[in-house]
């Protein structure tokens, strides 16, 4: 397969991404978003490895998964702590930024 | 063969977003994301980035996914309102915009000239994706950046717990746990505060204790 093919598919899943984050209002379900914004953009960056024939940008990916891990590591704190003081879990509720 | 495993991925990657991106229930949101990476990781298996596809299914599709799993069960998957955030212009508007963003992006990846996007890229080298590789690369030339982002994890991991912490003294719903549990016991009944000499069990024997003057009222009232 060409490596157009993988960077349409690559594409379609960044915008339902970007999609999801802009309608949905759960933090759990952004946070989901998020993962496929980001899972797209490993796709293209590993197509454009297998295009170069050079490693570097799948040691890009490795790093992108790290980051990933470590916003889900902080989102889903956050989550815990909203609902642990009895906030509701929803974003648009959460207006101020004190506590 | 090839392009028949790319179309079944692909159906599978897109079909597992759009479930993470509409369905209401965050656990089945959260098991279409789970679909969705199995089907990145063969795609990525179709690029000949093999350990990425391991790491892939067994990271991100393995543990984090387990992560939101367990804070789905513990926050309680609530189903979202039906009421669209902020009102229905807004939620066309951002519909839009991200229909806007996937012309933008399809004309940036169909329509441009690159011989290179057309080709199925590169002559494959043995070893190339290997664990054997991918290490090589991350010790020698990208060390900065590993080191860069095992310290990311670590701050990270510190903040998590940071947040997660509870922080002075007891929270909302636990009062209502502790005040249930009776802290009052009668006199004599051989708890430690009475062992270690807190309390004098003999000293005002003669008044009834809690529990045994209210049988004491049942019986007089009884009488």
């Amino acid at each position: 397969m060409a490596i157009g093919w993988y960077l349409t598919v690559s594409a379609l899943v960044f915008c339902i991404g970007a999609a999801g984050v802009m309608t949905r209002r759960s933090p759990l379900v952004i946070l989901l978003c998020l993962e496929l914004m980001l899972n797209a953009a490993n796709l293209s960056l590993i197509a454009f490895s297998r295009m170069w024939g050079n490693g570097d940008g799948q040691i890009f990916a490795i790093i992108v998964m790290v980051v990933a891990a470590c916003e889900v590591c902080i989102g889903l704190g956050l989550v815990v702590a909203m609902f642990r003081r009895r906030l509701p879990i929803d974003v648009d509720e959460m207006r101020e930024l004190h506590g | 063969m090839a392009a028949v495993f790319f179309f079944i991925a692909g159906i599978g990657a897109i079909a597992g977003a759009i479930g993470v991106a509409t369905v209401r229930n965050p656990f089945y949101a959260v098991l279409a994301l789970v679909c969705h990476l199995l089907s990145l990781a063969a795609l990525f298996l179709l690029l000949r980035a093999e350990f990425i596809a391991a790491a892939q299914v067994v990271v991100y599709a393995g543990a984090v996914m387990v992560l939101y799993v367990f804070v789905v069960a513990y926050v309680g998957s609530q189903d979202e309102p039906v009421r669209p955030a902020g009102g229905p212009g807004l939620r066309v508007a951002s519909i839009v915009f991200a229909t806007l963003l996937a012309v933008e992006l399809f004309i940036a990846v169909l329509g441009s000239g690159l011989k290179g996007i057309d080709g199925k890229g590169a002559p494959y080298e043995p070893g190339f994706g290997s664990p054997a590789a991918i290490g090589e690369l991350l010790l020698t030339r990208f060390l900065f950046p590993f080191e860069a982002a095992s310290f990311l994890l670590l701050m990270a991991a510190v903040g998590a717990v940071v947040l997660a912490r509870r922080r002075g003294g007891l929270e909302g719903g636990d009062e209502e746990v502790v005040r249930a549990i009776p802290t009052r016991l009668p006199k004599g009944a051989g708890s430690i505060a009475e062992g270690v000499g807190i309390i004098n069990p003999t000293a005002d024997l003669e008044r009834p204790a809690i529990g045994a003057g209210a049988v004491d009222a049942d019986q007089e009232r009884g009488r």
